[in-house]
């Protein structure tokens, strides 16, 4: 990423982390900022309207299931689109502010190779050298980036599909179809590992902390690095503001 | 033949019901003949196509041949294309009137994801229900003959009815009632084949055309329009006739079969989430390990936490 890239993101994080708070308590560490979770819930919430009225058009089964939640199916049609395109946005910021830490790493690869154990909770915790995200997480995020390069490229060929080439348009319908079902299957994986799988893992995308088992147990690399420098448990903790 | 009874749906877009009504009666098909060896060219055809259908009379568009407009448009569902061809050193005029083919299978029903705004009447004709086209375009590159059109202003998708309002109450359809050359003719598709064929023989024989013969092309399980060319050989000549019309195969495999699988997929994959919680467990956060004297201790403790 070029420097003025980073100085966007940068700029970005100072001024949200300015009107917004983290409140950290005592035995808690900071893991997401005001502006990354901003982010993530403005991504979340385009990314599942985008979704539903997708597959209100994907599918007969779920047409008039569907296209009432968005107005009918013309509405929904023309909806569409657009929640497609706040999603396109909001992510190209979450993209910058993550790609630094989503950057692959011979740890990750290595975690790769253990993911039967993973899955298979084999292991309590995690690797000593996984850090603040781990592979899977990474995976996920380069997924996305790659699907969202498909859908806006077939997705604008589709919006636009009467003036564009008759094979072009049968051509993006399918990648469209098949970025979104690449993209649904890390969904369901990642609400799961976010609530169910790991609990204590939701509230960091909400209030923004987790607590010091929690980052030990799941990105002790991580907890490793911030437990160095952070403040001690006897002092006074003020609200930070990140 | 042309009666309210062949009026039963048989198809309906992106429907995941049954189709009410199918195969109750039954239906003879529908065909429309056009005789491109005797039109004229006089244009009744698309003056009628226009009045029955209430359209207003547009703009045309001069391109230095006797031809209305470029193309079919969404209010213009009937045009004759006008091509100077060269045969043997003599020149000739091939004068198609392009409309909706109404094929068996069509290519706009296979692509609409609306469910309801295209149904194929068990007679054969193919119509748009516009109070249920959701505007997305999708016949529009599913139909091999580039005849749906989108009108802007209304977001919906228009195109020949093939009047099926008017075969409905047993009349043919307005373009066949003005035809003075009686190029045109509507009966049963068997009828229709039977005289076509006839024409063509008379054609090889008479007129000296040894390729002329019948357009009803198979790739798209025939068509309901069907023409009779002077070289069915080459239909390319006539205004950009396909040889061989397809449906894009993204639109009958991906949709039929690549789409269910994707939805049971992701559904299968929700149910596995579930069970992963069930039978696997979550990853609780472990607790801090206890630094201690006692080897006894430190040894459950590294038991605990492999």
């Amino acid at each position: 990423m070029s420097s003025s890239v980073e100085r966007i993101d940068r700029e970005a994080r100072e001024e949200f982390g300015r009107r917004g708070r983290t409140v950290v308590h005592r035995g808690e560490l900071l893991r997401h900022p005001v502006y990354t979770r901003v982010l993530h819930w403005s991504v979340a919430i385009s990314f599942v309207l985008s979704l539903l009225s997708g597959f209100a058009i994907y599918s007969p089964w779920l047409y008039r299931w569907l296209t009432p939640l968005f107005g009918g199916g013309a509405m929904t049609r023309f909806l569409h689109p657009w929640f497609g395109l706040a999603f396109t946005i909001a992510f190209f910021f979450q993209f910058l502010n993550w790609f630094a830490p989503m950057r692959w790493t011979s740890a990750d690869s290595r975690w790769m190779r253990r993911l039967r154990a993973y899955v298979t909770n084999q292991e309590k915790s995690e690797p000593k050298e996984t850090g603040f995200f781990n592979a899977g997480q990474k995976l996920y995020f380069w997924l996305i980036a790659l699907s969202a390069i498909l859908f806006l490229i077939t997705g604008v060929l589709l919006w636009f599909d009467d003036v564009v080439l008759r094979w072009l348009v049968a051509v993006s319908y399918v990648v469209h179809d098949l970025a979104a079902l690449i993209m649904l299957a890390g969904f369901i994986i990642h609400i799961y590992e976010g609530t169910a799988a790991a609990p204590g893992t939701f509230r960091s995308m909400t209030d923004g902390t987790v607590t010091r088992d929690w980052a030990r147990t799941h990105h002790p690399a991580w907890y490793e690095e911030v437990a160095k420098n952070e403040p001690r448990e006897d002092r006074d903790n003020r609200p930070t503001s990140t | 033949m042309s009666n309210p009874q062949t009026m039963q749906i048989q198809e309906i877009s992106a429907h995941s019901g049954p189709v009410p009504g199918q195969g109750t009666q039954r239906a003879a098909k529908v065909c429309k003949y056009i005789d491109v060896t005797t039109c004229i060219g006089c244009k009744a055809c698309e003056v009628a196509c226009v009045e029955w259908n209430d359209h207003p009379f547009r703009e045309t568009s001069f391109d230095n041949t006797y031809q209305t407009m470029a193309s079919t448009e969404w209010n213009y569902w009937n045009l004759i294309k006008f091509v100077e061809h060269e045969r043997d050193g003599n020149f000739m005029w091939l004068m198609r009137k392009d409309q909706c083919m109404h094929c068996e299978d069509p290519g706009c029903l296979r692509a609409c994801p609306a469910d309801g705004a295209i149904i194929k009447y068990q007679n054969g004709i193919v119509d748009f229900q516009q109070e249920n086209c959701i505007g997305c375009g999708y016949c529009i590159s599913g139909c091999p003959f580039d005849i749906p059109k989108f009108n802007p202003q209304t977001k919906k998708v228009f195109k020949c009815t093939l009047c099926s309002d008017r075969v409905g109450q047993g009349l043919e359809p307005a373009c066949i009632k003005a035809c003075p050359t009686g190029c045109l003719h509507f009966g049963t598709k068997q009828e229709m084949v039977q005289i076509a064929r006839a024409r063509v023989s008379q054609l090889q024989t008479e007129s000296g055309f040894a390729n002329a013969g019948v357009y009803d092309p198979p790739s798209i399980g025939g068509t309901h329009v069907i023409y009779v060319l002077h070289d069915v050989t080459q239909p390319e000549l006539y205004g950009g006739l396909p040889a061989n019309p397809v449906i894009p195969p993204s639109y009958t495999v991906w949709k039929w079969l690549a789409k269910p699988m994707g939805l049971i997929m992701a559904g299968l994959g929700v149910l596995a989430v579930f069970f992963h919680r069930v039978t696997v467990g979550p990853k609780l956060p472990q607790p801090e390990p206890v630094i201690t004297e006692h080897p006894d201790e430190a040894e459950s403790d590294r038991r605990e936490t492999p």
